[in-house]
C-alpha cells in the first residue's frame, strides 16, 4: 500500500518545550489511521505539523521533513496556504463561521479562490453535505446560520466545509470529544465511507473508537512514536510493553 | 466560625453591624444617585435658561437657517449642517485608518510590540483638544493650504463640495483634525472586539487554505463587526461633541455652505466661539443650541453603548478634553 | 499570474497597508509633541513661570497665574469628584446587581464620553446663573467634577470587580461586617486600580477647555478667590492662539508645553505604575521551591 504522508525525524517545539520528538511515521493512502496516546503526548501537535498549522502559534517551530506524496511540505518554496488546501483539518470543537449560513460555510474555502459560478457552488454544497451525511438534515435550511444546528451537525458541517476544497488528506483532531454517542456514531460511519477517496488521520483519546474504525493505529507517548501498525495487531499483540500497558488501561 | 453554617447570611445574624451595613449601603446609594439626579436637574435648569429662545423660535429653531445677532434671529440649521459635514469627513478618513490600526495591533503585531503600540495610539486621546487646535493652526494648516487643498481644488473643484478658494480655516481642516482625534477611540474598541474573536475561528479559516489577510476578513472582521460598528458610533459621538479643536480651525462662519473649503461652524464650536459677548436672547439661543447638542450626544452615545456592550472599558475615557 | 500569486500579493499589500495606518496615526502625535517642545521651550524661564498673564503682549508676562489656576481647579474638582466617583463606583460594584445599579452604570458610561461643552453649560446653568455666583473658580471646578465623576466611578468599579471574590467571602466568613469588608479589604486590594483611574481623570480634566470657557472664564490677576474668575492653562492657549502678538503666541506655546508635560507625565506615570510586578513573586517562588527540593 502506498504511503500518502511520510514524516522523517519530525521534531516540533513550542518555544523551549519539545512536544514531538524525532517521529518517523508512514500514513497509508486511502485508509484510516488513528493516533492514540495519553493527554499531552503530542498527538495533536503531530497532525498539526502535517498541514503546517503548528507554526501558526507564536514561538512554535518544526524541524525534519513531512513528505506529502514525496514532496516536503516544509520545503522553503512550499506555500503553507497551498499545503492546507491539500490537507484539510477538522477540530475538536466544531467551529463553523457564525456570521455565515450553512451554504456559505461549506463554500467558504472555494470562494477564496474566486469561485463565483453559483451552479458550481450549488453542486459542491450538495456533494460535500452528502459526503458528510448532513444533506438530508439541512437541505431545506441552507440559509440558516451555521451555528443554528446541533453540535453534532455543526461538526459534520465542518467536515463538509473541509471536504469542499477537495483535499487529499483529512486530519481530524479528536472530532467527537465534544459530542454525544449518537453524533459520534454518525461521524464514525461517515469516516468509514470517506476512506475510499481520502486519506484519513484521526487523533483520538478514545481507544475503542480507534479499534472500531481505524485500519492502522499509532501509539504515542511523551512526544515519541512508540509503535505503529495494523489496528488489529496493536490491540491484540502489541510489540512494545508500553503499548500493552496503555491498551490494557494501566495508565493514561 | 460563626454565622457560616449552610448559607446563613452573615448579615442577618449580627445585629451590631447590621445597622452599619445599612447605613453604608444607603449612603453609598445616595451618592451614586446624586450625580444622576444632579445632571437631570441641571438639564431642567438649562431648559429654563433657554426658555426665551424656545418661546421665540419654537420648532423653527431647528429648521431656521439664519443666525444673526444683529437682528436677534437665531436658527440651528447651519450648525447641524456644519456638524454633519465635519463629522462625515472625520468618519470617512478616520474609520478606515482606525480599522487598519486595529487589524495591525490585533492580528499582525508581534506580541512585544502590541502593548507599547496600543499605548501610544491611546496617547493620541490624551492630548488636550486645545493643543490639537493650536497645532492645527500652525502646523497642519500650512500643509493643507499649501498642498492638499490646491490638489483637491484642481481635481474636484468643479463639484460643489470643493468649490472656491480657502485659507485653510474651513470644514475640511476641521474634519481632518477631528479624524485624528477620533482614531484612538475607534481603533482601541475595534481592537478589543477583534481580539475577542476566538482563535478557533482563525484556525478554521487558515485550515481551509486562507492567507492571513483572507482569514482576517473572513473570520475576524465578520465576527467582530457589531463591535466595530459600535466603535464607529462611539467615534461619531466624540466627533459631534468635539469643541475646541474644531472652534479653532473651522473659520467661524455662521452660514450654510456646501463647499468643504468654506469656513463653517458646528453646534459645539458655535457655543465656544460666541459665548464671550452673548447676551439675553443670543445667550438663550446658545443654551438652546447646547440642549440640541445634549440630545444628539445622548442618543448617539446610548446607541453606541448598546452596540459596544462589553468592550466598554476599552474606550479611552481619558480623552484629553473636548 | 495565477490566482495563488494574486492572493499572496493581496496578503502582503494588506499587511503593509495596516502597518501604514499605524505609522500614519503616529505621525500627528510625534509632530504635535515636537512642535510643542520646539515652540514652547524658548518661552520657558523662571520669569515666565512666575509672572502673571497681562494680555497686552508686553515682555515680562508669564503664565504663573494660569498654572496656579489650573492646579486649584483640579484640586477643588478632585475634592468633590474623587469621593463621589469612588463611592459611586463602590455602589455599582457591590450593590449594583439590580436594575437600578445597571442604570447608574449605564449612565456613567454615557456621561464619561459626553461633550464637555454641554457639561460646561450645565454648570453654568446652576452655579453661574441660578446661584448667581458668576464666572468663578468654583463654577469651573464644579464643571470639571461632573466630568471627573463618571470616569472615576468606572475605573473604581472595574478595579473592585477584579478583586477576587474569595477575598470578600473570606472576610465575610470571618465575621467582618460588610461595610468594613468593602472599605478595608476590597479597597486596599483595588487601590492601584483606583489610584490610576483617579490620576487619569486628573490628566483629563487638566486639559479641558470648553467647560472652563463657560464657567471659570479668565483672569489676569493673582487673586484666587473661589467666587472670582480664574486663569487656567488651556484657556491661556485658547485666548492667544490667533493673536498677532508674538509674545502672546509664545505664551500659548509655553502653556501648551507645561500642559502637555503634566498630562503626559500622568499618563505615562500611570502606565509605569500599572506594570505587573512579577519579578518579586518569581524570586520568592524560586527560593521556596529550592528549599522544598533540598528536603526531598
Amino acid at each position: 500500500m502506498d504511503d500518502k504522508i511520510i514524516t522523517e525525524d519530525l521534531n516540533a517545539y513550542f518555544g523551549e518545550v519539545h512536544a514531538v520528538k524525532g517521529v518517523d511515521i508512514r500514513i497509508p493512502k486511502n485508509a484510516i489511521t488513528a493516533i492514540i496516546g495519553p493527554s499531552g503526548c503530542g498527538k495533536s501537535t503531530l497532525i498539526r505539523c502535517m498541514n503546517r498549522m503548528h507554526e501558526v502559534v507564536r514561538g512554535a517551530r518544526v524541524t525534519g521533513r513531512v513528505l506529502l506524496d514525496g514532496k516536503d511540505v516544509y520545503d522553503p518554496h512550499m506555500d503553507p496556504v497551498f499545503v492546507r488546501t491539500k490537507v484539510g483539518m477538522v477540530f475538536q470543537k466544531p467551529n463553523p463561521f457564525p456570521t455565515m449560513s450553512i451554504y456559505d460555510n461549506v463554500v467558504a474555502g472555494l470562494r477564496l479562490n474566486g469561485e463565483k459560478d453559483w451552479k458550481k457552488l450549488d453542486a459542491v454544497v450538495e456533494k460535500s453535505l452528502k459526503l458528510a451525511a448532513l444533506w438530508d438534515e439541512v437541505k431545506h435550511q441552507l440559509d440558516a446560520s451555521g451555528v443554528s444546528i446541533s453540535g453534532g451537525q455543526q461538526q459534520r458541517l465542518c467536515i463538509a466545509r473541509a471536504l469542499a476544497v477537495e483535499p487529499e488528506v483529512l486530519l481530524l483532531d479528536e472530532p467527537c470529544s465534544a459530542l454525544d454517542p449518537i453524533a459520534t456514531a454518525k461521524i464514525e460511519d461517515l469516516l468509514f465511507d470517506l476512506k475510499d477517496k481520502y486519506t484519513i488521520v484521526i487523533v483520538t483519546h478514545n481507544m475503542q473508537q480507534a479499534a472500531r474504525i481505524a485500519d492502522f493505529t499509532a501509539f504515542m507517548y511523551l512526544g515519541e512514536m512508540v509503535e505503529f501498525g495494523e489496528t488489529k495487531k496493536i490491540f491484540e499483540s502489541p510489540e512494545k510493553e508500553l503499548t500493552e500497558k496503555y491498551i490494557t488501561g494501566r495508565f493514561g | 466560625m460563626r454565622g457560616n453554617e449552610k448559607g446563613t447570611s452573615v448579615l442577618r445574624g449580627k445585629p451590631l453591624s447590621f445597622g452599619g451595613d445599612l447605613v453604608f449601603r444607603y449612603s453609598v446609594m445616595v451618592v451614586a444617585t446624586l450625580t444622576l439626579a444632579l445632571v437631570w436637574l441641571l438639564v431642567i435648569m438649562m431648559v429654563i435658561d433657554a426658555s426665551s429662545s424656545i418661546d421665540t423660535f419654537g420648532l423653527g429653531f431647528v429648521t431656521g437657517d439664519v443666525w444673526d445677532p444683529n437682528r436677534d434671529v437665531y436658527g440651528a440649521l447651519p450648525f447641524i449642517f456644519g456638524t454633519l459635514l465635519t463629522t462625515g469627513i472625520a468618519l470617512i478618513i478616520g474609520v478606515p485608518l482606525s480599522i487598519g490600526i486595529a487589524v495591525y495591533l490585533s492580528e499582525l503585531a508581534p506580541p512585544y510590540l502590541r502593548g507599547p503600540l496600543s499605548f501610544v495610539v491611546e496617547l493620541l486621546a490624551a492630548v488636550p483638544s486645545v493643543i490639537y487646535g493650536l497645532w492645527a493652526m500652525y502646523a497642519l494648516r500650512p500643509v493643507i493650504v499649501g498642498t492638499v487643498e490646491p490638489f483637491l481644488s484642481d481635481i474636484l473643484g468643479w463639484t460643489p463640495l470643493f468649490a472656491g478658494d480657502s485659507v485653510g480655516l474651513d470644514k475640511f481642516t476641521a474634519g481632518i483634525i477631528l479624524a485624528i482625534m477620533i482614531i484612538p477611540t475607534i481603533a482601541s474598541v475595534s481592537k478589543e472586539a477583534m481580539m475577542a474573536v476566538p482563535d478557533s475561528q482563525r484556525e478554521a479559516a487558515l485550515s481551509l487554505g486562507a492567507t492571513r489577510y483572507e482569514t482576517t476578513r473572513m473570520a475576524v472582521l465578520t465576527y467582530a463587526r457589531s463591535g466595530i460598528f459600535g466603535a464607529t458610533i462611539l467615534g461619531l459621538g466624540r466627533a459631534v461633541g468635539e469643541t475646541m479643536a474644531v472652534a479653532m480651525t473651522i473659520g467661524n462662519a455662521n452660514v450654510i455652505s456646501w463647499s468643504l473649503l468654506d469656513p463653517g461652524q458646528t453646534m459645539a464650536s458655535l457655543i465656544a466661539n460666541n459665548w464671550g459677548e452673548a447676551q439675553d436672547l443670543q445667550l438663550s439661543a446658545l443654551i438652546e443650541m447646547g440642549l440640541v447638542l445634549f440630545v444628539v450626544a445622548l442618543v448617539v452615545n446610548v446607541f453606541a453603548r448598546l452596540m459596544v456592550g462589553r468592550f466598554m472599558k476599552a474606550v479611552p475615557s481619558t480623552g484629553g478634553g473636548l | 499570474m495565477n490566482i495563488y500569486e494574486r492572493r499572496r500579493i493581496k496578503n502582503t499589500l494588506a499587511s503593509g497597508l495596516a502597518l501604514a495606518c499605524v505609522v500614519l496615526a503616529l505621525i500627528p502625535l510625534v509632530y504635535i509633541l515636537a512642535e510643542v517642545v520646539i515652540k514652547g521651550a524658548p518661552a520657558l524661564s523662571w520669569e515666565f513661570l512666575t509672572s502673571r498673564t497681562v494680555g497686552t503682549g508686553e515682555p515680562g508676562e508669564g503664565i504663573g497665574n494660569a498654572i496656579v489656576g489650573t492646579l486649584l481647579l483640579v484640586f477643588y474638582a478632585g475634592l468633590i469628584g474623587l469621593p463621589v466617583g469612588i463611592l459611586t463606583g463602590i455602589y455599582v460594584s457591590e450593590y449594583g446587581n439590580n436594575r437600578f445599579g445597571t442604570t447608574v452604570r449605564f449612565f456613567n458610561d454615557v456621561l464619561a464620553n459626553f461633550p464637555s461643552i454641554v457639561v460646561g453649560l450645565l454648570a453654568y446653568a446652576l452655579v453661574v446663573a441660578y446661584l448667581d455666583v458668576g464666572f468663578s473658580l468654583i463654577a469651573g471646578a464644579f464643571a470639571l467634577a461632573i466630568i471627573m465623576i463618571p470616569i472615576v466611578a468606572n475605573t473604581t468599579e472595574e478595579a473592585l470587580r477584579m478583586v477576587p471574590n474569595s477575598l470578600r467571602e473570606g472576610a465575610l466568613a470571618l465575621g467582618v461586617p460588610r461595610w468594613r469588608t468593602v472599605l478595608k479589604v476590597m479597597l486596599t486590594n483595588a487601590r492601584s486600580g483606583i489610584v490610576t483611574g483617579s490620576l487619569l481623570s486628573i490628566a483629563r480634566i487638566a486639559g479641558e477647555t470648553a467647560p472652563l470657557l463657560l464657567t471659570a472664564f479668565y483672569s489676569s490677576y493673582w487673586s484666587f478667590s473661589p467666587t472670582e474668575p480664574v486663569a487656567s492653562l488651556p484657556l491661556t492657549i485658547f485666548r492667544n492662539y490667533n493673536s498677532p502678538s508674538d509674545v502672546l503666541l509664545e505664551q500659548a506655546w509655553g502653556a501648551s508645553l507645561v500642559l502637555i508635560l503634566i498630562v503626559l507625565s500622568l499618563n505615562i506615570g500611570v502606565r509605569i505604575l500599572m506594570r505587573p510586578r512579577k519579578r518579586k513573586h518569581k524570586a520568592v517562588k524560586r527560593r521556596w521551591m529550592t528549599r522544598l527540593s533540598r528536603k526531598t
